[in-house]
């Protein structure tokens, strides 16, 4: 497979007083025809990222290729990169229509195919009705519309995207999630997408790189981001997860024998070969309450908050921990648990994930 | 009812003062353009109305080339000064911070801050010597000595555009494979308009204004409207001049509201 993009070392520090130390040092490849997530909070560094790879910044140090080939001498009007932008940015003094014909226009397109293509974008972003208003006079939703057929319309070999959905209503926002999912596979486009909502970055990505303070703690497939959370950030970052303290009896391979506070020893998964006293994850959903103690650990249950799909029920566990579990509620489901009962907790063996410190 | 803060208007003699200073500015323009339509010869004894002077004025042959002369130098100078402006001003914002910028600034606004007496002086002295070297005495001396000061007054509504424009508009360009040439021709520019039309109609009426450098630079024969006035001044006012400055008047006043409404930024 080509990689789109490498960056090697790459490292951005703003100038100012004090400077600002915006990505600490990237290293990450992104494959060609690759649907990629930059996810992270506010003010780790995606956009910053995306800024460097269109060429609007210079990086203080690394490397970054496309394709192969060094992006660091090229201007932003010579990389066949489009962006979407945060804020749009969309030109106040031109029609939607002329919005989107922009790019093809500076690449010299003859003037049927343009008019052609933008006639597509538009219908695709359902815009078609609004394509002779100002931009100025249209919502924000229909701008951040635009603004992505815009980017879309040159057919770029890369596309940035900055939380484009982020104005959007949740049935359009849903919508536009399919749509550009499957724009993306038919198109074959690699796209870069910024985002901080965890679910649309678990549902759109082939792979997530989640970011915190200019770095990037973890990348890989949705799954593997979401089950087997690197580190504490990830996982606190990506859903709901309980945190455990356990202490590491052995260890082989990927198996990781543990001993929990309780006593109760159970198998985790671990990335390599962890030692001494270590923080296991669990998803709340992956453990099971039982009666009385039985079970890995115990503890009294002190909430049960009803949710329509599912039941949280918050337990307090011997040792002075929280532990909150989820379960699915089907109609057979009576009231086996109230509050104040001396519950048990179980999960099976692989479930947990031991964190790297 | 409860204690109001301080307001101005409320202080004892406020309002007199403020009538004084109203009468004291306007009252003699309200003079000036009243007598312009005097039937009688006199600038200060009303003797009925009539448009004699305008017509008289129309006619002055005088009037008539420095009118000309005036039109000419403040068109060209307006156009030069708004020209060097604009590529002042994307010097001063759209590049990254050069090392004696601050040198920049103080040059561009130099007519702001040197006594315009100075300038005249040494423009006088500085244009007799090429006049002696090169045997030209034609009209470029004036255009170039008002393009020069018109320059800080054409830069600073052009500027003040620049800055408050949305700089991603322009990267978004680049993004979209505009050269910087044509970035500048389809983002920027068209922007950049109504603060580029502001700083030449300021240029135009500041050009247009002038006496104290124009009476320095300015050749045998060679008179602006302005120029014209203050000889005129010194031998017979005749309300003549009254009609004169109240069309100067007119012009500054439309130009002004037009500079007005051009530089209110669009909500
Ligand atoms: N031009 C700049 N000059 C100085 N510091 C900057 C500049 N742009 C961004 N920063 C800083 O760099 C850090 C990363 O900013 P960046 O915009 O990349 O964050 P982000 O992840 O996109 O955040 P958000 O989700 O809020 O958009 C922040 O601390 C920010 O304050
Ligand atoms: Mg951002």
């Amino acid at each position: 497979m080509t990689k789109a993009i490498t960056a090697q070392s790459l490292r951005k520090v703003y100038p100012g007083n004090p400077p600002v130390e915006a990505l600490a040092s990237i290293d990450v490849e992104i494959q060609d025809n690759e649907f990629f997530t930059l996810l992270g909070p506010s003010g780790c560094g995606k956009t910053t990222l995306l800024r460097l790879i269109a060429g609007f910044e210079h990086p203080t140090s690394g490397k970054l290729d496309m394709f192969g080939e060094s992006l660091l001498d090229a201007p932003p009007y010579k990389r066949p990169i489009n962006t979407v932008f945060q804020n749009y940015a969309l030109f106040p003094h031109m029609t939607v229509a002329e919005n989107i014909a922009f790019g093809l226009q500076m690449l010299g397109t003859p003037k049927a195919s343009v008019n052609a293509t933008v006639g597509e974008m538009m219908e695709l972003v359902q815009m078609s009705h609004l394509a002779d208003r100002q931009t100025g006079q249209i919502s924000g939703g229909q701008q951040q519309r635009v603004a992505l057929a815009r980017a879309l319309a040159p057919r770029p070999k890369i596309l940035l995207l900055d939380e484009p959905l982020s104005a959007l209503d949740f049935k359009l926002r849903k919508q536009m999630q399919l749509e550009l999912k499957r724009l993306q596979t038919e198109t074959g486009i690699t796209f870069i997408f910024v985002t901080h909502d965890q679910e649309e970055a678990l549902t759109m990505s082939d792979r997530i790189a989640v970011m915190s303070n200019g770095a990037i703690r973890q990348i890989g497939r949705p799954r593997e981001i979401y089950d087997r959370p690197a580190d504490r950030f990830v996982a606190d970052f990506i859903g709901d997860t309980n945190f455990l303290p356990a202490e590491v009896i052995s260890n082989s391979g990927e198996v990781t024998r543990l001993r929990l506070s309780s006593g109760q020893e159970v198998d985790a998964h671990a990335r390599d070969g962890a030692q001494g006293k270590v923080t296991l994850a669990l998803r709340p959903e992956h453990a099971e309450l039982t009666d009385d103690g039985a079970g890995l650990l115990a503890g009294t249950l002190r909430e049960v908050v009803y949710f329509g799909t599912d039941t949280h029920f918050h337990v307090t566990l011997d040792d002075g921990s929280d532990f909150v579990l989820r379960r699915q509620n089907s109609p057979a489901d009576g009231n086996d648990f109230a509050t104040g009962d001396r519950v048990g907790l179980t999960f099976p063996a692989g479930a947990a994930q031991v964190l790297r410190d | 009812m409860a204690k109001r803060g301080f307001d101005i208007r409320k202080l004892r003699g406020f309002s007199g003062i403020a009538m004084t200073c109203f009468v004291m500015l306007y009252m003699p323009i309200v003079l000036l353009v009243v007598y312009s339509f005097n039937a009688g010869t006199s600038v200060a004894i009303w003797e009925g109305f009539s448009w004699r002077w305008y017509v008289s004025a129309w006619d002055n042959e005088m009037v008539q080339e420095a009118t000309v002369r005036s039109l000419i130098i403040a068109l060209s100078a307006a156009a030069i000064a708004t020209t060097a402006a604009v590529l002042a001003a994307l010097a001063t914002t759209r590049n990254r911070k050069f090392r004696g910028q601050t040198a920049i600034f103080a040059l561009i606004h130099q007519p702001l801050m040197v006594p315009e007496i100075v300038t005249a002086v040494a423009l006088l002295i500085f244009f007799a010597t090429i006049k002696v070297a090169t045997g030209y005495t034609g009209l470029m001396y004036l255009i170039i000595a008002h393009s020069a000061f018109c320059i800080p007054f054409a830069y600073l509504p052009i500027r003040a555009r620049l800055q408050g424009m949305d700089l991603s508009l322009e990267q978004a360009a680049a993004d979209l494979y505009a050269t910087p040439f044509q970035v500048f021709r389809r983002v920027t520019l068209p922007q950049l308009w109504p603060g580029i039309l502001a700083g030449a109609m300021l240029a135009f009426v500041i050009s247009l204004d002038d006496v104290v450098i124009t009476e320095f630079v300015k050749s045998a024969g060679q008179d602006t409207l302005p120029t014209y006035m203050l000889g005129q001044l010194r031998r017979v006012v005749t309300p003549e001049i009254n009609a004169i400055s109240t069309v100067l008047l007119m012009i500054s006043v439309l130009m002004v509201i037009a500079y007005t409404l051009l530089s209110r930024t669009k909500k």
